[in-house]
């Protein structure tokens, strides 16, 4: 599976009230929220998104609160990946579970910049940076994500083995 | 391979058949609470009916409290309280706590005896971690893994590596539990317990009040930790007689328990804490901030919304009177916090100061109503977030602290040591 779009770079500790304000919380849906994505960082970035683009981030990317709202409203707004340092725990779990693509990867966030192209296979676990010609590898999934991400999230993954008991 | 951690043990204690666990293990652990509020219950009953369970798998675990926006701030958050609601009728859900009834959730839980030692909570809300002061193991997660738990009774984890935390020496007077966990997030960031438990132990921690405790199990998560643990004591059986409905295990560490790192911090000089903007790692000496003008004093949340915050906040505002640029808006945590208060006289006292006192609510912590800020101002608040835009417009700022700072900050107009205006 191979996704490609242009970088928007952001830094470290970009908390889940940076990713969606809790004054949208009153909404649920991935569509509704994903106008909101990133307006108290970056006005630009609900506006101007384009449907596979990936955000870079630092360290402790969806730090805060465990508002799913988060990952989907990122998903919601066409992002296809998310690169990063390291994850907050509770983020990590929700985008796995929505079936937001997330990566750990230091050396492609630091050899990125804004606007670049990049492409992800996630089998192959490589990123691509089409600007620097640099190709980076990531750790892969445990097994036991890889079954939640392989049966499209975790709804999906229960339902299956509930209907084997 | 020596012995385990008191996280390990409450984990193996829930998973079937298991003779012990390690950190980095994958485990389908048994869940005991199971908690959503209305913004993330709303999320989690759709992804609940897409199972396509018919039931919840125990209706007297499961837990539904209306406290982010609640009572309902507009249309949309009375539709997802009415959302939250139905589902709690229609399966026969008793623990759902609504407008008379709620409290802030992790205020509340503990309070009414539904969590106890021993217990593994998971919660759609990332301050679960807050019961870890009663010895369970209590974790915040997103609603997806919520609509799987509410289902099954069970959720996949994986076991935490521990960071034990010992405190050594003598508290100075106002500080706190909010004191010690602001201090030690500035001393390990944001991302210091990423992934990992946090052990709060040490001579300090046993004479801490419970009250204190929660507080800082409740921040954990402020410093990317999974959950936030205390061994339970006599203060910890104390305050659970009288209110546990059902029988608790208590577990503890072994004295040889492997931990990713032991912390020792003697906290003898350490006067009260103050968290700039916009991260509560910013952690500085009240003296550091002397002199910052605050347009919003907030005292409650369910870091700091309990009866003994108020006490300490009473005791600071009783006979003054807030300073006239500040709104000092003061929240207590439950019905109960607010009925003793009352009884107490501390609503009285606050009022006389000439703070506001409000029902029950997250409110103001996460920007949602009761107290929001415009561009340009400034809050000193008992919360544990200060993130950019937290409490309102992206251009205002938090600064966070105990309750007897914000009180004290209240009347000077400006943030102080409490002992400026005592």
């Amino acid at each position: 599976m191979a996704l490609s779009g242009q970088v928007w770079k952001y830094g470290d500790n970009v908390d889940t009230d940076a990713i969606i304000p809790a004054r949208y919380l009153n909404m649920s849906t991935a569509e509704e929220l994903a106008r909101h994505c990133m307006e108290d960082i970056d006005t630009s970035f609900a506006g101007a998104v384009q449907p596979g683009d990936i955000i870079v981030g630092g360290e402790n990317f969806g730090c805060g609160s465990s508002r799913e709202h988060a990952p989907l409203a990122i998903k919601g707004a066409g992002v296809s990946c998310v690169i990063a340092e390291s994850f907050a725990r509770i983020f990590y779990r929700n985008a796995i579970n929505i079936g937001l693509p997330i990566l750990v990867c230091p050396e492609a966030v630091a050899g990125a910049q804004q606007g670049d192209a990049l492409t992800v296979d996630l089998e192959a676990g490589t990123i691509t940076n089409a600007r620097t010609g640099e190709i980076y590898h990531t750790s892969p999934f445990p097994p036991f994500i890889m079954g939640i991400i392989q049966a499209g999230g975790l709804v999906p993954y229960t339902r299956e083995r509930l209907q084997e008991q | 391979m020596g012995g385990h951690t008191l996280a390990e043990k409450l984990i193996a204690s829930h998973v079937p058949g298991s003779s012990g666990v390690r950190p980095g293990d994958l485990v389908e652990v048994n869940v005991d609470v199971v908690l959503a509020n209305d913004i993330t219950a709303p999320i989690s009953l759709r992804e609940f009916e897409s199972l396509g369970v018919a039931r919840v798998f125990d209706p007297e675990k499961v837990v539904l409290v209306a406290d982010h926006f609640a009572p309902n701030k507009d249309i949309k958050s009375a539709e997802q309280c009415k959302v939250m609601r139905e589902f709690a009728r229609a399966q026969g859900i008793t623990n759902h706590y609504d407008v008379g009834r709620m409290g802030i959730e992790h205020v509340l839980l503990h309070e009414q005896g539904l969590v106890l030692p021993g217990d593994v909570v998971v919660g759609a809300d990332s301050h679960t971690c807050t019961y870890g002061a009663l010895g369970a193991f209590a974790t915040g997660m997103g609603s997806t893994d919520i609509a799987v738990a509410m289902a099954t009774g069970s959720i996949w984890m994986r076991v935490p590596e521990t960071i034990r935390f010992e405190y050594t020496g003598t508290l100075q007077p106002w500080v706190g539990g909010k004191d010690l966990i602001l201090y030690t997030i500035g001393q390990i960031g944001v991302s210091g317990a990423l992934y990992m438990a946090m052990e709060f132990a040490g001579p300090v921690v046993d004479g801490l009040p419970m009250a204190d405790r929660f507080t800082m199990s409740n921040m954990a998560i402020e410093a990317g930790g999974k959950a936030g643990l205390f061994a339970v004591d006599d203060a910890t059986r104390e305050y659970v007689a009288g209110r546990a409905k059902r029988d608790y295990q208590v577990y503890a560490s072994d004295a040889d328990a492997v931990y990713a790192r032991v912390v020792t911090m003697d906290v003898s000089g350490m006067g009260p804490q103050v968290s700039f903007p916009h991260l509560p790692e910013n952690t500085r000496p009240v003296s550091e901030a002397a002199g910052i003008k605050v347009d919003q004093a907030v005292i409650g949340s369910c870091t700091n919304g309990r009866l003994e915050d108020l006490r300490v906040a009473a005791q600071i505002l009783a006979g003054r009177k807030v300073h006239p640029d500040v709104r000092c808006i003061v929240i207590p945590g439950t019905q109960q916090v607010y009925l003793d208060a009352l009884r107490e006289g501390l609503v009285e006292a606050f009022i006389e100061a000439g703070a506001v006192v409000s029902t029950p609510t997250c409110g103001p912590c996460l920007g949602g109503h009761m107290g929001i800020l415009a561009a340009g101002e400034r809050a000193i608040s008992t919360t544990n977030r200060n993130f950019r835009g937290r409490m309102g417009h992206p251009d205002s700022e938090v600064y966070l602290s105990g309750p007897a700072v914000a009180a004290a900050s209240a009347i000077a107009g400006s943030i102080v040591h409490p002992d400026e205006v005592i």
